[in-house]
This record gives structure tokens, sequence and C-alpha cells, in this order.
């Protein structure tokens, strides 16, 4: 084995302070980077949340809808024009929008309802920890998420409250269905979905298509689209895929978590580049007494490119265990960090390819030795 | 007659530009034989460290010719002269320039590293080199708890482990006292003449002289003498030699 790697770690772990200092600027600009990303991929998935759980494979949307959220109707007439093309099992309405909620105290808090439909092909709550989703065809049966307790003023199956002016009765909890906009989901029934979002009763949010299992998709599409007239047909990945656009980047938001990820690399790349070559200047000697000894320029340069590595690697290391720790931390919150497998393997390319873009300085520094040098000293 | 490994004809080299333009060496012929213990000697600024470097292939003359092992050094380029102090030339440093972080033993090992020479067989040199300079106790001791007399061996371990043709040594004994400046000349003879090396030795220290077959002297970048007489010609005092 060559000494090249050993001489690189010596050289590195020789100066303790400065290679605590380097190891700070790449674990902050990792975190920072893995974070904002992790937001990123959080909020990504956040947004789609409601998509994400229906088990349509296409959508009927009112032409220009941007996101679920859009709170633009459709004529649910469409309905019986969908469920007649070939190939479609089942067409269901959904209803949603936004409302008040009346706590017991009299305070007011805005809600966005979902309007659930129990047939196959709907959305319908998930993670029920308590109570029954069937109840919720009860006239003034809400579900809510648990984590909405403070702010819808409930606390139990049972508790009561009321949507512009409706008196409600909670008769299901779920678990970890949080809105990215903190409005608390309060899932009803269809037809109090629309009472309760002021709809008139012809009306719905989107039309959800359920194909048959043996229907060619693209052809069934294109049909459904030759029905829906001006209003627009998606398949889901699609509509999941419009809804993040416009969350992350026709607000801004995503854009704003890319350039806090851009910052993180840049600060991170100016300290590994600084602590780098400040290093290579200490052993200056020691390189153009290699040069003396006849080493090649690409002898040098690996031993600062394993510096850069090393570099990356403990940084790397130290980052990620930080990073687990951020993500159980706001695992339960409104936006949690989410890190996948792919964003830690890009981001372990990303610190390496900084550390050794940070040794280029370096580099540079050691091709102006002057082997002579070490006759002068 | 030995084999030629270094030979300059006509070597002159000027350092600075204008007003501080220095004519270091004006017109130097050498040659550096096998087997032969040749000191350079002068008084200070009288170029003695510029014609090592231009021997040792790390400043390029400003004129005339130069050949390591036959190899010509006109026109090649940074790198190439690297290839030539790597395959044939060995340096031993007044300030030794060891590598701090690494033991002697990986010192030494480093001098067969840069060549690509890795794993047991180079373990195995670098501690005959070791055991050849009377080290062999100390190849796990960092340099920093070494002696100047061990450092300076080490150094010439590095400097003998890959067996260059040719060993240039600038002023090796002058950080040293009498036993241990001895102690390295001797080890530097021995390499020229046991080991069939070519040995020149840059120092203005008298002490070294009794252990030379040749003494070059230089002053104001030329040699005054080539040394083709006994080296006993400089009268040193008796009472100041190493004494071989």
């Amino acid at each position: 084995m060559s000494l090249v790697p050993t001489l690189a770690a010596r050289n590195l772990f020789h100066d303790r302070l400065r290679f605590a200092a380097t190891l700070v600027g790449i674990v902050f600009s990792v975190v920072l980077v893995m974070i904002q990303m992790g937001l990123f991929l959080g909020f990504g998935r956040m947004v789609t949340t409601m998509i994400d759980h229906t088990s349509a494979d296409l959508w009927v949307l009112p032409k220009g809808a941007k996101c679920f959220e859009d709170p633009s109707l459709l004529d649910a007439k469409l309905r019986d024009k969908v469920a007649s093309v070939d190939g479609v099992a089942s067409v269901v309405p959904l209803v949603i929008g936004f409302s008040d909620w009346r706590l017991e105290s009299g305070e007011l808090t805005p809600i966005f309802v979902v309007g659930a439909d129990l047939r196959d092909g709907s959305l319908r709550p998930w993670n029920v920890v308590e109570g029954d989703v069937r109840a919720l065809s009860q006239n003034g049966a809400v579900v809510v998420d648990r984590s909405y307790y403070d702010r819808l003023g409930v606390s139990k199956i049972g508790s009561t409250a009321e949507i512009r002016g409706r008196h409600v009765k909670v008769v299901a909890l779920t678990d970890g269905i949080r809105s990215f906009t903190t409005t608390p989901y309060v899932f009803v029934d269809l037809k109090n979905a629309r009472t309760y979002t002021g709809a008139f009763p012809d009306r719905a949010s989107n039309l959800l298509v359920r194909l048959k299992p043996d229907a060619d998709r693209d052809t069934v599409l294109k049909a459904v689209r030759a029905q829906v007239g001006e209003h627009e047909v998606l398949t889901t990945d699609e509509f999941r895929s419009r809804s993040r656009s416009f969350w992350l980047f026709g607000t801004g938001a995503g854009a704003a978590l890319f350039a806090g990820a851009l910052l993180g690399v840049i600060v991170g790349t100016v300290i590994v580049a600084q602590t780098l070559y400040s290093s290579t200047k200490d052993h200056l000697s020691e390189f153009a007494t290699l040069r003396a000894m006849g080493s090649s320029n690409g002898y040098i340069y690996r031993v600062i490119i394993y510096q850069a590595l090393l570099n990356a690697i403990i940084g790397f290391i130290i980052a990620t265990a930080i990073g687990a720790v951020v993500v159980e931390m706001t695992a339960k919150s409104a936006l949690p960090i989410v890190i996948t497998p792919w964003l830690i393997a890009a981001l372990f390319v990303l610190t390496v390819v900084m550390c050794v873009a940070s040794a280029i300085g370096a580099i540079v520094r050691v091709v102006r030795i002057d082997p002579a040098t070490v006759f002068m000293r | 007659m030995n084999e030629i490994i270094i030979e300059a004809t006509a070597i002159k080299k000027t350092l600075g530009r204008g007003a501080g333009e220095v004519k270091a060496l004006r017109g130097i012929d050498l040659t550096l034989r096998r087997g032969e213990f040749t000191l350079l000697m002068g008084p200070s600024g009288s170029g003695k460290t510029t014609l090592l470097l231009v021997l040792g292939c790390m400043l390029a003359p400003s004129s005339g010719a130069l050949t390591v092992c036959g190899t010509p050094t006109s026109g090649v380029d940074k790198e190439g002269l690297a290839r030539i102090r790597r395959d044939h030339i060995g340096f031993v440093f007044q300030s030794y320039h060891l590598f701090p972080t690494l033991t002697a033993a990986q010192n030494v090992q480093l001098a067969l590293d840069i060549r690509h020479e890795r794993g047991g067989k180079a373990r195995k040199r670098a501690q005959e080199a070791l055991n050849l300079v009377g080290l062999e106790q100390k190849a796990d001791t960092l340099p920093g708890e070494l002696s100047g007399g061990e450092q300076q061996r080490v150094a010439i371990a590095r400097a003998f482990v890959a067996n260059p043709s040719v060993i240039l040594a600038d002023e090796p004994t002058a950080a040293l006292d009498g036993n241990n400046g001895r102690s390295i000349m001797r080890i530097l003879a021995d390499a020229a003449h046991q080991r069939e090396r070519a040995v020149l030795v840059v120092t203005h220290d008298p002490r070294v002289i009794p252990f030379a077959d040749r003494i070059v002297e230089i002053e104001d970048g030329l040699l005054v003498d080539t040394g083709s007489g006994e080296p006993e010609r400089l009268h040193l005092p008796k009472a100041a030699a190493f004494r071989p």
C-alpha cells in the first residue's frame, strides 16, 4: 500500500485545531444542505399527501387548477359523462375548501374541509387511531387529526364544535395527517362538505376516476378528455407533479430552499479550501522535499486529494449523524425533514466533490513549488 | 577509469535580472565518476549550492550541457527532470528535511514509494537501509525523537534506499558534532567506495577533507581546482579533522 494515505492522514491529524475547524465547516455545510434538501423533500411530500392517499387513476380538474388545494369548482354532472367512458370503473366527486371552525370557547380558527366519500376510489382518512371512519356518514360527523387538538379545541372522540354555525362531533381521530399550511384538515361527509364550504350541490372540486383493471390508461385518458370539454384530466402522477411544482416553485419556497442549500455548499467549499490551502502551505517544505527527491506532481496531488477525501468522509459521517437527530426531532412537526437514501448518496457525492474542488487552490500552490528551496533552508 | 555518472560542460548560470543580476556559475566543467567521493568546497557565495542544484537537475543552467547517467537534461521539462532525479540521484540535505509525522522507516520508504515500490519488499529495503546507517532499532521512531546525527543518518538511508547512481549532499555535517560528523562522512565514503556510487558533498567544513578522493574548489562561479591533486594539499590542521 502506498504511503500517500498515511502521509495525508498524518498531515491532517497533525494540526488538530485546524482539522477541527475544517470538520466544523464541512459539518455545518453538509447539515445545512441536508436540512434544506430534507425540507424540500418533506415539503414536496406534504403538498401531495392528499393526492398520495387516493387510489384514483385519473383526476378531472377545473381548468387551470394548480394544486390540490385549488378552490375552483366544476360541474358534478360531468361525473355521468366520465362514468360512461369505456374502461372507467368508478367516478367519485371530491369537495374541498376552506371554512371556519368555532371552538367550544367561541374562538374561530380556519380549517381545510375535505369532503370524503366512503366509496371505493375516494379520499378517506387514513392512519385512524381511534373511532370509526364509517361514522362519517352521520350528519355532523367529522374526523380530525390528534395533532390539532389544541387548535381545534377538542380532546377526544365525541368532542363538539361548529363549522359555519353547524354543530359537528368528532367521530374518529387520525395520527400524522398534517397540513403544511398549518390549517388543520377536517374530514367530513361529501354532502356536509358542500354545506361547510358553501359549494352548490351540483358542484365538486375534482372527480376521482378509477379504471377497470384491464383498461388502457392512455386510451381512457384521451376518451375522458373528450368528454370533459375545457376541464383538465391528469393522471395521478401528473397532478402530483403539478401540485408539487406549484407549491415548490410557483410560490418561491423551493427556490429559497435551494438557495439555502447553495449557500451551504459555498460556505463549506470556502472553509475547506481555506483550511486545506493553509495546511498545504504549512507543509510546503515537505512537498518541496518530495519534489526534490523526484516525486511526480501527481504524487503530491494525491496526498492533497487524500486529505480532502478524509475531510469529506469524516465530516460527512458526523453531519449524517446530526442529520439523523434532526430528522427524528422534526418527524412529528408540520413540516418534517425527509432524508432518503438517495439524498444521503447525493450528499456524499456533493461532499466529496466540494472537498476535492476545495483542494484546487492547494494544488495550484503546490504546482509552483521550487524543489531548490529545500537547499535554502 | 570509472564510469562517468554526471558530466557538466561549460555550465553557466545567471541568477536575477537587471541590476540584481548575478553570474553564479561562469563556465563549469566537471565530471563525477562511479566509486568516487568528491568534495565541493569554496567560500560562501562562491556558487557551491548553485552548482549542486544544477547537477541535481533542480536548476536549469543558462547555458552549457549536463548529462546524468548518459541522459542529457537540456530541454527536459520539470516532470522529466523530476524523473531523472527519481531514477538516478539521491539527496542529503543540511536540514535533513525528514517528514515529522512519519517514522524513520516510513521516511526511508517514501523514497521507494515515489518510485511505486511498495508493500513488504519496500518495507524490507527501508529496514535494510536503516541497518546500514546503524539505526535498526529506531525504525519506528519519529524524527522529533531522534538526535541530529540520527536524523541525518535517516536522511542518508532515504537517499541510499533506491540505489541511485549518484548522491549529492549539501553540508551534511554542518549541524553535527565531531562524532556524528565523522559517522556521517564514513557512511557517505562507504557509499562511494563500497557501493560504487558517485558521491558529491558540498561543504565548507575542512574536517571532512580526509574522507575525500578528490576536492573540487569553486570561487566566484569558476572551478579553481578540479581536484587532480591530493586532498591533503589544503593543509588542514590535524586536530580539526574528522579522521576516517
